[in-house]
């Protein structure tokens, strides 16, 4: 029996060796077409160390200055994707204090509480856009007028625009939560009654 | 045959422990931070590296505003066409990094850190996943 142990134990090494030797051809997990999730990494590989993200030159001297994503990032509140920081609730819970104005450390937001409701064709739950959480971080005059035309019914939108990074995926998409995360915008707990079908 | 039944578990054990191990040491084509911008309007002309803008610790720091607002950074990657002589003169990236607020221009290799010849981008966007997914930094193979 304890030849079996031990040939159980020199398996699991040449299991290891070939492992790594797999892990040296470098064979991408992106490239696998069956793999799960394709465009989500697994938790091991998210926030990853400057030298080996891909656009960093690792033999930049300035890697040796520079803040590694996962130290300053762990600490902040969780989220599902992008960063894999919930920024919107950090922010609440006053876990970074990012300042207002360049000049003025003590300048506080007044954000704008008002919510539009955008009627959607599909059978999504219709977007709920809460100018409270954009103006905390926004001045008006980063979306208005060149973005959105700040009139209601005057902004006509699609999917296939946000993900071409047009109207909101100026920003989502690039640095604030991706598409993937549908309901945060689709989020309205009851459909409109459509006015639209009857003209 | 008597031997007790927890040794061949301990094999077993062993085993996927290392499958662990070997798992967890594959190195694969690991991804820059969400928002991480690349710029190369000059550099490579200019022979440095690229420039790598960090979205994720700016913002920590200052609301979008203040940059995007009152500094005046359009919303788009490479659109601003920020050279070295703006940064002098205190626009863009200047208003801060002047050596007051962060680290001043001498420090090249703290901004210009990406590989040489990658694109302008915003790195990992929806885009680039979705639509150009080849779009990649690909580093020229430079002398």
């Amino acid at each position: 029996m304890m030849k079996t142990i031990n040939s159980v134990l020199v398996f699991s090494l040449l299991i290891s060796v070939f492992g790594l030797s797999v892990s040296g051809n470098n064979v991408k997990a992106a490239d696998n077409p069956n793999k799960f999730y394709r465009f989500v990494p697994p938790a091991l590989k998210r926030n990853p160390p400057l030298a080996t993200d891909g656009i960093h030159d690792p033999e930049s001297p300035g890697l040796q200055v520079l803040q590694e994503p996962k130290a300053a990032l762990k600490v902040l509140e969780k989220g599902k994707s992008g960063n894999y920081v919930d920024w919107v609730k950090s922010l609440q819970k006053e876990e970074i204090k990012p300042f207002y104005d360049l000049n003025d450390k003590n300048a506080k937001v007044s954000p704008m509480d008002l919510k539009i409701v955008r009627e959607v064709k599909g059978s999504m739950p219709d977007v709920v856009f809460t100018h409270r959480q954009h103006t905390q971080w926004l001045d008006c005059s980063n979306c208005h007028p060149d973005i959105f035309i700040p009139q209601k019914g005057a902004n006509q939108m699609s999917m296939a625009e946000i993900m071409l990074g047009k109207k909101c995926g100026v920003c989502h998409g690039k640095v604030a939560f991706p598409i993937s995360e549908c309901r945060l915008c689709h989020s309205a707990k009851t459909k409109a009654k459509k006015t639209s079908k009857k003209k | 045959m008597n031997d007790p039944y927890p040794k061949v578990n301990f094999g077993v054990l062993t085993l996927m422990v290392f499958i662990g191990f070997a798992t967890a040491l594959q190195t694969n084509d690991a991804e820059a931070e969400y928002g991480d911008i690349v710029m190369n309007n000059y550099s490579d002309d200019g022979e440095i590296r690229p420039v790598i803008f960090p979205h994720w610790f700016h913002r920590i720091r200052y609301r979008c505003k203040v940059c995007h607002s009152d500094l005046g950074f359009k919303l788009q990657a490479g659109a601003n066409k920020i050279d070295m002589l703006k940064i002098i003169n205190g626009k863009f990236c200047g208003a801060c990094h002047n050596g007051e607020v962060a680290w001043s221009i001498e420090n090249c290799d703290i901004c210009h850190t990406a590989k040489s010849g990658s694109p302008t981008q915003v790195h990992n966007s929806t885009i680039q996943i979705l639509v150009a997914p080849k779009d990649k930094a690909k580093p020229k193979t430079k002398k």
